[in-house]
């Protein structure tokens, strides 16, 4: 094909419009989300969790999350009377279906383990490309499609939560369930809890009852000394838990 | 002074070159959204966000059909279990509930993850030792999920099959 100088006077607006259409990419998920109006983060009651696993098994149905690898998880801790300071903790398979009975003496738990969100997150900061960010509404999401794979997040993180998706071989992790909290829902696991030991808390929002919770309990975050700025809140969380 | 200048032009001409192809290879290789918000390609946010949902929500999906079990449900102690804590995922149900049939339940399996005994487990909440408890039988013999506790009043038909 020649290129005239008519055709080309033809051809470049028509590229030009093309191009737009090219630039405007997808379209907002919820156009009535305000990202600047949310700082998410999550409430765990330990004293309510019974340790059955239906959070574990609802995040991996509601993110295909592979099996052996878990977003969410729940440990079991064990404290001997006279070995206090020396924790056993398990979770077999995640404690996806539940924990073998144990009758045992001491101090016994679980504690529900995710992503805590942190607002001064290592895993972001580590980051050569700019693949993993915290959104402005304070969740650390992962951009698969500029995910090299490295595997500096993996190490970075120091509650355990990122792993390599053995499929894509990019870094995955928990998102909140960012696609359910920027329509209005709860995360899949907050969702399924039998016992409500989950709550999705909203911190900008002054209506969410999680503020209530705060004021008037005991609550810490996890390693705090690690200055993450952890936003997983658990109540009720004995010293031991790592 | 500047003797070989046409030297001198030729190098910036080169450079100029390479700048300008600097500038428009990175224009076309970032993505426009990269920056938007921060280091970042801003335009992940709203593909994260545009992942379908699996669990339909709370229970007032589920009451928009079936609102007899949701009722039988309100008035135990289950109350506080949402539908899909053992129902599970169930949007594509809510969505197409003529072609997408929840599969069935084992109470067997369900009841013991929550009810099993175990020392970990917090002293209020209610457990047996299914083998001593039931030897073996299902569990909603005698309990009904949705209302658990025993009546001596016979039960309700509808229970929670349909």
């Amino acid at each position: 094909m020649d290129t005239t100088r008519r055709r080309l006077l033809v051809l470049l607006p028509a590229a030009a419009v093309a191009w737009k259409f090219v630039l405007a990419g997808t379209p907002e998920a919820s156009p009535n989300y305000k990202l600047t109006e949310h700082w998410w983060g999550m409430l765990i009651d330990i004293p309510k969790c019974i340790g059955c696993g239906t959070c574990s098994r609802a995040c991996t149905e509601e993110n295909d999350v592979p099996v052996g690898y878990y977003r969410t998880w729940i440990e079991r801790y064990h404290l001997d009377d006279w070995k206090m300071e020396k924790p056993e903790v398990e979770s077999p398979d995640g404690g996806k279906e539940g924990f073998p009975a144990n009758e045992i003496a001491g101090k016994n738990f679980f504690v529900p383990k995710l992503c805590n969100h942190c607002a001064d997150s290592p895993c972001t900061q580590v980051c050569p490309v700019g693949a993993t960010f915290i959104s402005p509404d304070g969740v650390v999401l992962v951009d698969k499609t500029y995910c090299l794979g490295c595997r500096y997040c993996v190490q970075a993180c120091p509650y355990g939560c990122r792993f390599i998706n053995p499929k894509t071989k990019t870094a995955e992790k928990c998102t909140l369930c960012y696609h359910r909290i920027t329509k209005g829902l709860t995360t899949a696991c907050c969702e399924v809890c039998p016992t409500g030991a989950r709550q999705l808390a909203d911190l900008k929002n002054p209506n969410d009852p999680v503020h209530e919770f705060l004021r008037t309990h005991n609550v810490q975050v996890l390693k705090p000394h690690m200055a993450t700025g952890a936003k997983v809140f658990y109540n009720g969380m004995d010293g031991s838990v790592r | 002074m500047f003797k070989d200048i046409e030297h001198l032009i030729r190098l910036a001409a080169v450079m100029v070159i390479a700048l300008v192809a600097f500038i428009v290879l990175r224009a076309a290789v970032v993505p426009r959204s990269f920056g938007q918000y921060g280091h970042y390609r801003g335009a992940a946010i709203s593909e994260i966000a545009a992942r379908p949902v699996a669990f339909a929500g709370r229970d007032d999906v589920c009451e928009t059909c079936h609102s007899d079990v949701v009722d039988v449900k309100k008035r135990g102690k289950h109350v506080v279990v949402p539908c899909e804590t053992c129902h599970g995922a169930q949007a594509r149900h809510a969505e197409d509930p003529g072609s997408v049939i929840p599969a069935k339940l084992d109470t067997a399996v369900l009841c013991s993850r929550c009810h099993e005994a175990n020392s970990a487990k917090p002293k209020s909440f209610p457990q047996v030792v299914t083998a001593d408890h039931s030897g073996g039988i299902a569990c909603d013999t005698c309990h009904q999920p949705h209302k658990p506790k025993i009546e001596e009043v016979a039960q309700s038909a509808t229970g929670g099959k349909k």
